[in-house]
């Protein structure tokens, strides 16, 4: 028996070479939770999660449309995200791309959310479609260097980047 | 689609839903192919294939007992995926948790408890 009111954990798996799945359930209906996803001032709130500060939250959400994550990690250090939206579904799916401003000559991810509702509840996922196997070996073995406590910051910075 | 990385590469080698069926039969036990074959569905120069991809990253240990091989998990070759993928779950939770706060605001809002004050 699941809990209703208790937060529930993010499920990673790894379905191929190239793609990261992640999913996580929420108590509240879709429509609420694709607000929280695309509204700048709610991303602000909840984005950089305990790691650090937003600084600039931009979304123009339509296709074609640009949008700007950045943030202040506690570190100090500025880590930043750029792409635009493909696809857009209201309440239902988000196809976007994302650059990590970091690494700008690097191949984009891109990124499918998409939202279902059961019960007044709703499942995300969030598909990262990496650019190459290789990208996302990348991020595997950088995360792991120097073992994972020495790692952190530098695989925070990744993790992000994958969004 | 080239395939030079896949004997070397641990991630790779889960990466592929046959071996982590393959993976997840030998958590129960060490067992020999015979019976990864009947659990897998697949022929037994298939099973062979992949647990050959999975001895050469360590993820699968081999002995042999008498004319039988038996193979094994060897979890430890799996650990800093498992790490990866744990550390990458918190930091997602994380943010998810703070989502969760905001979800509830807008629940409220929308059901209109409380103060019409805005």
């Amino acid at each position: 028996m699941e809990t209703v009111t208790s937060s529930g954990s993010a499920v990673v798996t790894l379905p191929n070479d190239e793609q990261i799945l992640i999913t996580r359930e929420f108590d509240a209906p879709k429509h609420l939770v694709y607000e929280a996803w695309t509204t700048p001032e709610l991303v602000r709130r909840w984005w950089s999660g305990k790691r650090g500060t937003m600084t600039i939250a931009e979304i123009d959400l339509r296709v074609g449309g640009a949008w700007r994550y950045v943030m202040i990690a506690d570190g100090g250090f500025e880590v930043g995200f750029h792409g635009e939206f493909r696809e857009i579904v209201p309440n239902e799916r988000l196809v976007s791309t994302e650059l990590y401003e970091a690494m700008p000559d690097g191949d984009p991810a891109v990124n499918t959310v998409t939202f279902t509702e059961a019960d007044g509840r709703t499942t995300l996922t969030l598909l990262p479609q990496l650019a190459s196997k290789e990208v996302r070996d990348m991020i595997i073995e950088s995360g792991m260097e120097g073992g994972m406590q020495e790692g952190m910051d530098l695989l925070e910075a990744i993790a992000i980047s994958l969004r | 689609m080239a395939r030079a990385a896949t004997t070397a590469d641990a991630f790779n080698a889960i990466a592929e839903p046959r071996r982590r069926q393959i993976l997840d039969a030998l958590a129960g036990g060490e067992r020999p192919v015979n019976d990864l074959v009947s659990l897998v569905g697949l022929a037994q120069p298939q099973v062979s294939k992949h647990l050959r991809v999975l001895r050469e990253v360590g993820a699968v240990d081999v002995r042999e007992v008498g004319r039988q091989r038996l193979y094994r998990l060897n979890g430890h070759a799996l650990k800093p995926i498992h790490d990866w993928v744990k550390s990458y779950e918190r930091s997602w939770s994380e943010c998810f948790d703070e989502l969760d706060a905001v979800l509830e605001e807008l629940k409220h809002k929308e059901q209109g408890d409380g103060n019409g004050d805005e």
